[in-house]
């Protein structure tokens, strides 16, 4: 149990973070606008990552692969990750159109169901279109390891955690600086006064959920390099924990969704050296498939001690039920 | 949107009223005559019928399988080049035939005839206790079920299914209907119930590998599966404490978050416990939960259920969900009405939990995942919130139409949810939903006369 190890793990933490952070920050951009969660948003996640998987097969086959290739492999997986982000935003375009905009007025768990059921259909139309098989995402970059003191470090966790970290400033100055992005923070503020005041709903509704769309393909993409098997379920549980993610930092909260999604991918790796420690110490035999109960638990009493997540407002009169 | 839905085409309405005068002067006594005569019908000339019509086997969900079958092999044929064998088509008129004679002729035909006699019966018994009549009313719909479900296997267990369905949904319904909180911890629940319930029972009557030898046996054993049952409740309701507490500062989001929480905690814990088998859960449980038992435990449930959301309690519920300080400047103990609620439906969802365990006869933790929670919800949110009969109704259609379009394979996957996206977008609350249940209006007759009043 040493420092290298620790060390070994955070570098682990920030990869597995990282996903979650970019899937929760759609999570919570959805719901600063309309005050409702996308729980189609996993499957949107998945969805990325296949585009990603065909625009990726697709360009490899123009540019060639191997030492005759025409470009290099990061060009590769930089036009990799902007096309696929552009397409899956058309995805999240499309999910806002036939499922949320009919239901604007409609209770808010009517919402709820209408995006577990397009996720639903998301799913069972990959398991149509592409055989219900596992596929394999090609891998783009070639992977090199870097000892640092003892700490292993791939560049592709190097990669990975800098483009999530890319994608947030990016995120932050859009939401910061731009004219849209301010209209989306008054529409954030109050979503009945600032429409009559020219800003429009719909099309900043429909804005969020393609930027919130694209930052999970971006996440659905990296995912694939990490761990190059996709399969039509992936974004279940990796969209359900970015969900208790988005929550965790305060709904809407933009800056507490990046956080508690690192956050929580730090408490998942860090479980399995913490059980190690414990069962050290007490002698125990503790499995380290404990990892779920324990970070949920932890969830559990962060919420019962900060029922508004770390980040939120202690109460907004926004809330409607 | 909202004229489209009120001006509706003429046909279907010509037809509904048709129907409706039909059907006018016909008490419930009537319709259980005519469904008794259907399935008595079926009993005795189903088979003969079925084979005179071409099917190879009595159709086993009213023709609806058959037809589904046919489409199937359509659709395989269309888009696969699989071999399709055109005599399957002709199945869909016969499918047809066979509903019309075996169900629709005779229950228009009863009820039409008898409606003198079960109207006069149904006046006699309202002179009788309520009690009273609700038992002959419930005989009446248990016969049928046990004759409907008796003709197969398959829809033997598709009836106890179906039945568990509506207990779980009613269960749901407490909290996401009437007290309008988005729980997704019912899963959790029914695998706390359905847990306790089979340690009670394996541990303690049968011989397993996981649980032990048998502790005792004697031959009147399956008497105590209702306390099994209990006991698992019990232990649900306890489990709800878990999130009862928390919500008494917590709405909304974070409660669906914290319930959310507990049901992964508690399918992870399971999967842990390797004293309850672990991931690959407890299997054999005794074969106790026989149709007559699970349908004695759903009507109670749902009598108990309905005078739950009838009562003070239930109204408080509404009022806490409309405004919980309004609700608590009326004297309302908010907390305590939410502890109640909680620990109520949770009893109930533990109890299906154990039903659900001993038809299955295998548990494992992941029968308990999300999959069930979209089940759950998709019920009470089809059904209806606010509505016991919207509940009945939710968990019995997506039951009954799973099972239905089960030879759509894939497909019924991506029909189901598009069913339940058209019915949020056209009618958000569901179904029936903010629907009162009076037993006393629905057994009472029914004259045309005193209607036209």
């Amino acid at each position: 149990m040493s420092f290298t190890f620790l060390m070994q793990n955070l570098v682990n933490a920030l990869q597995w973070g990282s996903f979650y952070a970019l899937i929760a920050l759609g999570y919570s951009m959805v719901y600063s606008i309309l005050m409702l969660f996308n729980f189609a948003h996993g499957d949107i996640f998945m969805v990325g990552a296949y585009i990603g998987l065909g625009v990726a097969t697709l360009l490899l086959a123009l540019v060639g692969t191997g030492a005759g290739a025409m470009l290099p492999g990061w060009v590769v997986l930089v036009f990799t990750i902007l096309i696929s982000m552009f397409l899956t935003a058309f995805v999240g375009l499309i999910v806002e159109r036939v499922g949320y905009r009919p239901l604007r007025e409609a209770p808010r768990a009517s919402a709820a169901i209408t995006g577990l059921m397009i996720g639903i259909i998301l799913e069972t139309s990959n398991i149509i279109l592409m055989g219900g098989q596992r596929v394999k995402f090609p891998q783009l970059i070639e992977s090199v390891t870097y000892n640092i003191g003892g700490v292993f470090v791939t560049n592709m966790k190097i990669m990975i955690v800098l483009v999530s970290l890319g994608l947030m400033l990016a995120l932050h100055l859009f939401v910061t600086r731009s004219k849209w992005g301010m209209a989306m923070r008054a529409m954030a503020f109050d979503y009945v006064v600032v429409p009559l005041v020219g800003v429009p709903l719909n099309t900043i509704a429909a804005m969020t959920f393609a930027i919130g769309s694209a930052l999970a393909a971006a996440a659905g993409i990296l995912f694939g390099l990490a761990y190059p098997v996709l399969d039509p379920f992936m974004g279940v549980s990796l969209g359900w924990k970015a969900f208790v993610a988005a929550i965790l930092g305060g709904r809407g909260s933009i800056m507490g969704a990046c956080l508690a999604g690192f956050m929580l991918g730090f408490i998942e790796i860090m479980t399995v050296p913490a059980i190690q420690i414990v069962n050290r110490l007490f002698n125990l035999n503790l499995g380290s498939n404990l990892r779920d109960l324990i970070a949920y638990s932890i969830v559990l009493l962060i919420l019962i001690f900060r029922p508004h997540g770390l980040f939120g407002e202690p109460y907004s009169a926004k809330l409607r039920l | 949107m909202a004229q489209t839905k009120t001006t509706s085409s003429p046909l279907p309405r010509g037809v509904k009223n048709a129907v409706g005068r039909l059907f006018a002067s016909v008490p419930l006594l009537g319709f259980l005559f005519g469904f008794l005569a259907c399935v008595l019908m079926e009993m005795a000339v189903g088979d003969q019928l079925a084979n005179l019509l071409g099917l190879s086997k009595m159709p086993v969900l009213f023709g609806i399988v058959t037809i589904f079958k046919a489409i199937a092999g359509l659709i395989n044929t269309l888009f696969k080049g699989a071999a399709f064998d055109p005599g399957t088509l002709v199945h869909i008129p016969m499918a047809l035939i066979y509903f019309s004679i075996v169900y629709l002729a005779p229950i228009t035909i009863v009820t039409r005839l008898t409606s003198r006699l079960a109207n006069s019966l149904a006046d006699a018994l309202q002179q009788t206790s309520l009690l009273f009549s609700a038992l002959v009313h419930l005989g009446l719909l248990y016969a049928i079920l046990h004759f409907w479900g008796g003709m197969n296997d398959y829809r033997l267990i598709v009836l106890k299914l179906t039945l568990i369905a509506i207990l779980v949904t009613l269960s749901l319904n407490i909290i996401n209907g009437y007290m309008g909180e988005f729980s997704c911890s019912h899963p959790g629940f029914m695998a706390i119930g359905a847990y306790m319930s089979s340690m009670f029972t394996v541990g303690l009557f049968v011989d397993d590998k996981v649980l032990g030898a048998a502790k005792l046996s004697f031959s009147l054993a399956y008497l105590s599966f209702p306390l099994a049952l209990v006991f698992g409740g019990l232990m649900a309701a306890i489990g709800a404490l878990i999130i009862a507490i928390p919500s008494f500062k917590t709405r909304g989001d974070y409660l669906a978050i914290i319930s959310l929480a507990f049901l992964f905690i508690i399918k992870s814990l399971f999967e842990n416990v390797q004293a309850l088998g672990g991931a690959r859960g407890i299997s054999g449980q005794p074969n106790w939960a026989t149709l007559p038992v699970i349908f004695a435990v759903v009507v109670i449930g749902f009598w108990a259920i309905n005078n739950f959301v009838n009562s003070t309690m239930g109204k408080a519920l509404n009022a806490v969900r409309d405004e919980e300080s309004a609700a608590e400047a009326m004297t309302i103990n908010t907390r305590k009405t939410k502890m109640a609620a909680f620990m109520f439906a949770a009893f109930w969802a533990g109890m299906a939990g154990g039903l659900l365990a001993h038809v299955m006869r295998y548990i494992n933790p992941s029968m308990f995942g999300i999959q069930k929670l979209a089940e759950v919800l998709a019920m009470v949110y089809f059904g209806g919130l606010n509505s016991v009969v919207g509940s009945i109704v939710g968990a019995v259609s997506i039951s009954l139409l799973s099972e239905a379009l089960r030879p759509l394979e894939i497909l019924k996957w991506i029909v189901i949810p598009l069913l339940l996206i058209l019915v949020m977008i056209y009618r958000p609350t569901g179904l029936i939903a903010f629907r009162e249940f009076n037993i006393r209006r629905i057994l009472q007759p029914r004259r045309p006369e005193s209607k036209e009043v």
